[in-house]
């Protein structure tokens, strides 16, 4: 593998880190503050997964998230206002106010969806890159999901029909060590997930999920492969979830040791030694990104915050569209 | 214009071969379509005609046949999903309920799933419990599906090519017995517009509204009483989401008396909208409470004379319309 970072780009995946760990820290503090009407399922710890395997995404590429979707949606490059608009259920959400942090669609950035379903993307993710294999586009559709999601019959029916079909997709399982509250161990009889990918006849790589280059260049391999026409792959990251699966829940299913064991295996911080080790930034410039991306947030929820609700004109529209004797003259 | 005899298989089969003829983004998937040609043959030689890029055989997978239209349809395709029987739909129904139906509204219309989900419900061919249900009723229950049910071969092929032309999740529910049933269609380009109930047989003393398989049954109780003197007007209503109210409160309107007849389980069937439908925009009309006939209160049986016994037959039909005419 050749591929390696400049200078800038190393930057950029440091710089697409903070700004999702300040979302998602700042996405708890709404939520604090009674701003969204719902949960939110923050992306802590897991920004190297996000950021690297988006990185090797072009423009023109899909991607299907999850309900743990932020990380995502600002590695894609979302407007964050309205994001927390669309968090806090204002008419000027990405989806009006209808979707909410689990259900997010938004063509302009390539997400043909997040999903509240666990494992539900994978077959939509399949059939999105079998578009793209038939309509010749050189799109390759890249799938999020989580380690619960690989003990889904999605998982499985749709990893099959990717490969058996050889269709231009990357399946990205942040193994996150929690499925909710389930440890990976009590879920799985195997040690690792990409084993699966034997099964059904793709390549299945691991991949330290808290390195952001090591991701970044399996998912450039990934991705080069799916446009080539070499079919579908999945990889592993693994990671782990500071945050809880939901912010507010009872943490009694898991230790504080092991979290800060984990915390002190920060993707963010690591890197930023790495670019200081290699020259690539001063501590300064990091502490700028960082800054940089505070006020960001803050300036999103402001604007986010003095939003309208949606007209509760909008309650039943956009449920199905008119039949074609509807809207002929 | 010039009409022609064709089965009901072969009106679906014309219906997805000018289609795909039409517009290259339509796509069928699903078990058996391809090579085999479906297994009631509505699908024959579409795979020799249009190739694997439009036809295209899937592993048993239903989820991922839904899954995988729902992500073409996204994509701007307008894939055709086949689930082979109505009873596996429920393996599809995460795709179909939360994905398919719900993208639209969820993302407040910055997108649309333009894809068409076919599959065949009904009891009659001694397939037993797992492969003889009506659904139909739980897809009609959720906001954003386009539900079909054709009873004749000229309204599967006419509403089949709307389906595809239509930008809405659509599920089209076909039947078994009525695969090889006859009609006339038109030798000519025609579709038949969704939303829309057909009087099949026009009548003044009473409104029989019935659905698929029930339609010829309907038609047969109909003659049997016109020579009994009770006149019958029986509606198919060919769409069951949206409905067309009109038509049907028409008809009551008219004839102050209806019987609902469907082969699905009578308790919480699409008869007990139709009927709360009709009381609340048509309750003074009303001669008689309206009337339902439904399946049994059991999974479809087994053996030939419970399976025949599980379902509303022509007798049945006929006995219901003169206790409702008769009072």
């Amino acid at each position: 593998m050749g591929a390696s970072l400049t200078k800038q780009q190393g930057q950029s995946l440091y710089e697409v880190m903070v700004r999702i760990r300040e979302f998602e820290e700042q996405s708890i503090v709404i939520y604090g503050q009674g701003l969204t009407p719902g949960r939110v399922h923050p992306y802590i710890g897991e920004e190297a997964v996000a950021a690297g395997a988006c990185a090797a995404l072009g423009a023109a590429d899909k991607i299907v998230s999850t309900h743990r979707g932020g990380g995502h949606l600002v590695a894609r490059g979302a407007d964050l206002h309205k994001v927390f608009a669309e968090f806090m259920g204002r008419a000027t959400g990405y989806c009006s106010g209808k979707g909410g942090p689990m259900h997010f669609g938004i063509p302009e950035l390539g997400l043909l969806c997040t999903n509240g379903i666990v494992g539900s993307g994978i077959t939509v993710a399949a059939g999105a890159a079998l578009a793209a294999q038939l309509e010749r586009t050189g799109q390759v559709v890249m799938c999020f999901f989580g380690d619960g999601a690989a003990n889904t019959g999605s998982f499985h029916e749709g990893l099959n029909l990717a490969a058996v079909w050889k269709v231009p997709a990357v399946f990205v399982c942040e193994n996150n060590a929690y499925a909710e509250t389930m440890p990976f161990e009590r879920a799985f009889a195997i040690k690792d997930i990409a084993v699966r990918a034997t099964g059904y006849g793709m390549p299945g790589v691991i991949v330290d999920g808290n390195d952001v280059e090591a991701v970044w260049k399996a998912a450039t391999e990934a991705v080069t492969r799916a446009r080539d026409g070499g079919g579908p792959s999945l990889i592993e990251a693994k990671t782990y979830r500071i945050s809880g699966h939901f912010h507010g829940e009872s943490p009694h299913y898991r230790s504080q040791e092991e979290i800060d064991a984990w915390k002190q295996k920060d993707p963010i911080e690591r890197y930023g030694k790495q670019l200081i080790r290699d020259a690539a930034c001063s501590q300064d410039e990091l502490n700028k990104m960082r800054e940089a991306a505070k006020e960001e947030m803050t300036r999103a929820i402001q604007l986010a915050q003095a939003d309208p609700f949606p007209s509760l004109d909008t309650l039943a529209t956009q449920v199905r569209l008119p039949l074609a004797w509807e809207v002929a003259p | 214009m010039t009409m022609r005899e064709i089965t009901y298989a072969e009106a679906i089969r014309e219906a997805l071969a000018e289609e795909m003829a039409r517009d290259s983004r339509v796509f069928l998937m699903g078990e058996d379509v391809g090579v085999y040609g479906g297994v009631f043959t509505a699908t024959k030689g579409l795979l020799e005609r249009f190739g694997p890029n439009q036809v295209r055989d899937t592993p048993i997978s239903e989820a991922a046949i839904a899954g995988a239209a729902v992500g073409m349809a996204l994509m701007g395709m307008r894939p055709v999903a086949d689930i082979m029987y109505g009873d596996f739909t429920t393996i599809a129904m995460d795709q179909i309920v939360n994905n398919a139906a719900k993208m639209r509204y969820m993302f407040d219309g910055r997108v649309k799933v333009p894809m068409v989900l076919r599959t065949q419900g009904g009891s009659g061919r001694g397939n037993g419990a797992q492969h003889s249900q009506s659904l139909e009723a739980w897809f009609a229950h959720v906001p954003g599906l386009v539900v079909i049910q054709p009873s004749t071969p000229y309204d599967a092929k006419g509403l089949m090519k709307s389906a595809i032309r239509d930008d809405n999740p659509v599920v089209f529910i076909e039947h078994k017995l009525l695969y090889f049933s006859k009609g006339m269609v038109p030798d000519t380009e025609y579709t038949v517009p969704i939303g829309k109930a057909d009087v099949k047989r026009t009548g003044a003393d009473v409104t029989v509204i019935a659905t698929q398989w029930m339609v010829p049954r309907a038609l047969q109780a109909a003659e049997a009483l016109e020579s009994g003197g009770i006149s019958a007007e029986v509606i198919d209503p060919r769409t069951l989401r949206p409905l067309d109210e009109e038509t049907i409160l028409e008809s009551v309107r008219k004839s102050g008396k209806v019987l609902v007849v469907h082969e699905a389980v009578t308790f919480g069937g699409i008869g007990a909208e139709i009927a709360a439908t009709i009381m609340d925009k048509a309750f003074d009309s009303l001669d008689a409470p309206v009337m339902r006939l439904g399946g049994v209160d059991a999974p479809i049986p087994y053996s030939a004379p419970l399976e025949k016994a599980a379902v509303p037959s022509t007798d049945q039909i006929r006995d219901a319309v003169l206790r409702l005419v008769r009072g």
